[in-house]
């Protein structure tokens, strides 16, 4: 159950990351989720990106929706505060919260049916708002937590366990996502933590509308192998367009790749994104390119993962805004209440 | 064209004290005209208020606006109009027949009508606007717009209204913009002379310069209250346009821009999200306030229709949330642009399972003001949503109110948060545990300690330090304890307000809201009828011991509502316990703003009954 805890003894050599923490130090209550979900390994890559980049565990705050998918915040970053809000309604409730102060880092965690079926709509705004996140799809395919139904994400002609064919057509969230405005799209898949784990990295370090969908399958309803969401079917079908390495400002900049093969993308805050290209004529700085390479591969049965886009100099929200540089959750009533002398003048002006 | 003076019924004759109709075609630019004609009233010193009843459409549907000139200062619809100005041919029938008997029929008379159009116990008066308007003008926007400050012209004439008084407010209205003076007061004055040659003036209704309008000021509700949560700290505002709301959130834009930007960087100190939808809007304050800003959405019924999973998840996870509902005339999309009272058991009750809602009701601008900053106090100390009740009448017309008033030294309130000093002090912290008895919990913000005091704000059941719990002995002790906390929210909202009669009388009377002013009227009224009734304002829900104390000192309250259903009595009945014999409702509900004649035939005939009838037996 969720308020198990977690032993909190730990090896005494255990490695510690720039702040003297170690991985286990941002790990959170065991996991109720089936025996080797897909999303459990999502947390793990959460977990390892936060301990990588040394962020303060109490500096993030974590909101999902409501799902298998949005049940995990529960499983990592125990040290954070965290919000399960309604079903499909996470967007708005973390925009809410990073307007109310612009110095944490929001991780947005939802599934498939929290955002492409009930919370499709808030899903596009948030991300047309830029507003200044890492939300993370969780994408199996279906309905874990109701027993296997169908989602808006199910490949049409996609088999369920039981033998129903999904005859609607399919909502791709990462071709979305290109097209509402989101400045940094990703697609990964759970079983594949050295690509994650740096784009999660990247994404966090990214200002502005961050989005990865993670294609997670679902063992109890959805890894059959007709299902395009299955371990065997991604496995088969992944078609890689780079490799992501993450060099922070900080870090010493090695150059151990072979000149040709490497793009280097600089982001607002001073990382460098290193691609290790595979796929040689993509360019994930193109959003026009991007969707149609996406949409041609899609056509051909395959699924593009790596970093598909990024714009490294987006703003976010509060930059639209003009909003002050202070968190507004800190300013009192010297910076908020204009005083009776403004309040004079507003009724003279009213008489 | 000359008075009509063959009348069955004498001429009503009245200085400062008399109801002016307006019915125009909406998008014909009447309506500034109109705001001129009740601001010069005021400016010279005579107390008015105004009430603009509008179509829920941009251009070519009719439209209206009543003046209430009433130096005695009743500021309610009082009923009946004794002016009619009757620029809109569509409305004509039923304009002529809401005139007074002895009252004016001011009309445009350049098309001439058959006399069956007019009824002979009315004074016409007939001015040919039209013509005017063409002899003036050759470009038709002009012909259009002036024609309205023309009969503003005309009028002055016919009331004797102070022209300097309208020529002073034409200055100020175009300041910035001057070339647009000088057309302006020449229309007024064309309409001015042409009365003043043609007509007999003045009329039988006059205004008379006055000296009792004080220092009052003439402001819509959600302006005030707009004001009021730039005045109470509000940094977050999250809405999706529904009338009569709208207007609330675009003011708080317009105020927060003069006031509550940065002096050197001119940065914002505020976030305004037009949402997508009014969940989003909900979810959007949801967010910011449990991060620790304070947040409001501004919406109508059909807004709180949809807000209600999420006003749910505010209550059982105790996030402050502030919603103002201007309400409409409902249900469904109802009547958009008409007023009413009926959103009282939907936000009361809001959302599924057992909740209850802290409600405040303003009475006029000038508490919506108050209230406003008031309710982000309460959200924050309560940790629950707060709903500002208004209506389109307070929320969108032009109020006549006392000035509005701040104390320097006033501090935000900002509830039982748990900071780092306290946590580092080694103080214990359960997000849901009640520490000092009155059922309210501390809470942190996110961010606050490197390792103490994060919790898990979730909408499933928890126990008292936040974790999941699906245990009976869990959950009924949380739901108790929101009760308690509910309890708790009785003292700390605003009280309501009671006034004895004259003399002691067993029959009292429970109103709130936009009710007041025609209220107080009434109750005028039904003194001198030698009706006497105790009546209590209600100003928040959960009632007041006070309430049920006034209710067991009265054989039967009148309770005085703008819905169908009695809303406000049914909540008196199942909070209070009480015998629903003794309640006897009082419902004005066709989307107009009650009027004192309404109240005072409606208890007058309900009087006849309850005196007829046997105590403690249920009425019609």
């Amino acid at each position: 159950m969720t308020y198990i805890a977690k032993p909190r003894l730990h090896h005494p050599k255990l490695p510690t990351n720039a702040l003297g923490f170690t991985r286990r130090d941002y790990e959170g209550a065991v996991s109720t989720l089936c025996a080797g979900c897909g999303h459990d390994s999502i947390s793990a890559a959460i977990i390892q990106a936060c301990y990588e980049l040394s962020l303060p565990p109490h500096r993030i705050g974590k909101l999902s929706g409501i799902g298998c998918s949005s049940k995990t915040p529960t499983y990592f970053l125990g040290k954070s505060h965290g919000f399960n809000s309604v079903h499909g309604r996470m967007p708005s409730v973390l925009t809410g919260a990073n307007l109310a102060n612009r110095d944490l880092v929001y991780l947005g965690v939802s599934g498939d049916g929290d955002s492409a079926s009930i919370g499709l709509g808030q899903f596009a705004h948030c991300l047309r708002r830029a507003v200044n996140m890492v939300y993370i799809v969780e994408n199996n395919g279906v309905y874990g937590l109701t027993k296997g139904q169908f989602s808006a994400t199910a490949d049409k002609g996609s088999k369920a366990r039981r033998g129903a064919v999904n005859t609607d057509a399919p909502i791709d969230l990462v071709a979305l996502a290109l097209q509402l405005g989101a400045s940094f799209v990703a697609r990964s898949f759970s079983g594949d933590k050295v690509q994650l784990v740096p784009l999660i990295k990247a994404a966090i370090e990214h200002k502005g509308a961050a989005f990865i969908d993670v294609i997670s399958p679902c063992v109890a309803f959805n890894n059959n192998p007709e299902s395009t969401k299955s371990f065997d079917y991604v496995r088969a079908h992944n078609e890689t367009v780079n490799r992501l390495d993450v060099i922070l400002g900080r870090d010493e900049i090695t150059a151990d790749y072979a000149p040709g093969t490497l793009e280097t993308v600089v982001q607002h805050d001073g990382s460098i994104l290193r691609l290790r290209k595979l796929a040689a004529d993509y360019d994930p700085c193109d959003r026009i390119s991007a969707l149609t390479y996406l949409q041609q591969r899609h056509a051909a049965g395959e699924i593009v993962t790596g970093l598909l886009f990024v714009e490294p100099e987006a703003g976010d929200m509060h930059d639209l805004l003009d909003t002050v540089d202070a968190p507004l959750n800190g300013l009192g009533e010297r910076d908020l209440c204009p005083g009776s002398a403004a309040l004079a003048r507003y009724n003279a002006a009213h008489r | 064209m000359a008075l009509q003076s063959n009348l069955a019924i004498a001429a009503i004759q009245s200085v400062n004290d008399f109801v002016v109709k307006f019915a125009n075609v909406n998008g014909s630019g009447s309506a500034s005209a109109n705001a001129l004609f009740a601001k010069s009233v005021l400016r010279m010193g005579v107390p008015a208020s105004s009430r603009n009843i509008f179509p829920s459409n941009i251009q070519g549907l009719p439209t209206w606006y009543e003046v209430r000139i009433s130096e005695s200062g009743h500021l309610g619809r009082r009923g009946g109009v004794d002016l009619m100005v009757a620029m809109n041919p569509e409305t004509w029938d039923e304009d002529v027949a809401e005139i007074e008997a002895g009252g004016y029929l001011f009309y445009d008379s350049t098309k001439p009508l058959p006399p069956s159009k007019f009824r002979d116990d009315v004074n016409v008066i007939g001015a040919p606007l039209t013509a005017i308007c063409n002899r003036e003008y050759t470009d038709a926007r002009q012909r259009q717009l002036f024609k309205n400050i023309i009969y503003l012209g005309v009028l002055s004439a016919l009331l004797e209204i102070d022209v300097t008084v309208i020529e002073t407010l034409i200055s100020e209205q175009f300041r910035g913009r001057d070339t647009l003076i000088k057309p302006n007061l020449h229309a007024l004055h064309l309409g001015r002379e042409w009365a003043r040659e043609e007509l007999q003036c003045p009329i039988g209704l006059r205004l008379n310069p006055a000296d009792k309008v004080g220092d009052r000021i003439f402001i819509t509700g959600n302006d005030a209250a707009a004001l009021g949560c730039v005045y109470g700290g509000a940094t977050v505002a999250a809405w999706y346009p529904i009338t009569p709301s709208s207007s609330l959130a675009e003011a708080f834009s317009a105020h927060c821009h003069r006031l509550r930007r940065d002096p050197d960087t001119k940065k914002k100190r505020f976030a305004i999200i037009q949402a997508e939808d009014e969940l989003s809007a909900i979810g959007v304050v949801i967010g910011a306030a449990w991060n620790g800003a304070r947040a409001f959405t501004a919406t109508s019924g059909p807004g709180i229709s949809l807000m209600q999973e999420f006003i749910g998840l505010a209550y059982f996870a105790e996030i402050p949330a502030v919603i103002f509902d201007i309400q409409r005339g409902s249900p469904s999309t109802g009547m958009p642009t008409r007023t009413q009272q009926a959103d009282i058991l939907s936000c009361a009750l809001a959302s599924h399972g057992d909740t209850k809602h802290v409600l405040l009701f303003p009475q006029d601008p000038r508490e919506g003001f108050a209230f406003a900053a008031d309710a982000l106090d309460l959200a924050d100390r309560l940790q629950t949503p707060i709903f500002v009740m208004m209506d389109l009448d307070i929320g969108m017309n032009d109020w006549l109110v006392e000035p509005l008033e701040w104390d320097d030294s006033r501090r935000y309130d900002r509830g039982k948060v748990m900071t780092a000093e306290l946590l580092d002090n080694g103080v214990e912290f359960g997000r849901y545990l009640d520490v000092d008895g009155d059922g309210i919990p501390y809470r942190t913000y996110p961010g606050t300690h490197p390792v103490r005091g994060a919790f898990f704000t979730r909408g499933t059941s928890k126990d008292r330090y936040a974790r999941y719990s699906e245990e009976g002995p869990d959950y009924v002790d949380n739901m108790q304890r929101l009760l308690h906390k509910f309890e708790t929210a009785k003292r700390l909202v605003p009280r309501p307000i009671a006034r004895a009669a004259p003399e002691p009388t067993r029959f009292g009377a429970i109103y709130f809201g936009s009710t007041a002013p025609a209220m107080t009227e009434a109750l005028e009224a039904l003194e001198e009828r030698g009706i006497h009734l105790d009546t209590m304002r209600i100003r928040a829900f959960p009632f007041h011991d006070d309430v049920l104390d006034f209710v067991a000192a009265h054989d039967r309250v009148f309770v005085v509502e703008q819905n169908r259903d009695a809303q406000l009595r049914t909540l008196l009945i199942s909070e209070g316990d009480l015998d629903p014999a003794r309640l006897v409702p009082i419902l004005h509900y066709d989307g107009t703003p009650v009027t004192a004649r309404f109240i005072v035939r409606a208890i007058t005939d309900m009087l006849d009954v309850v005196t007829l009838a046997p105590l403690r037996k249920a009425l019609p």
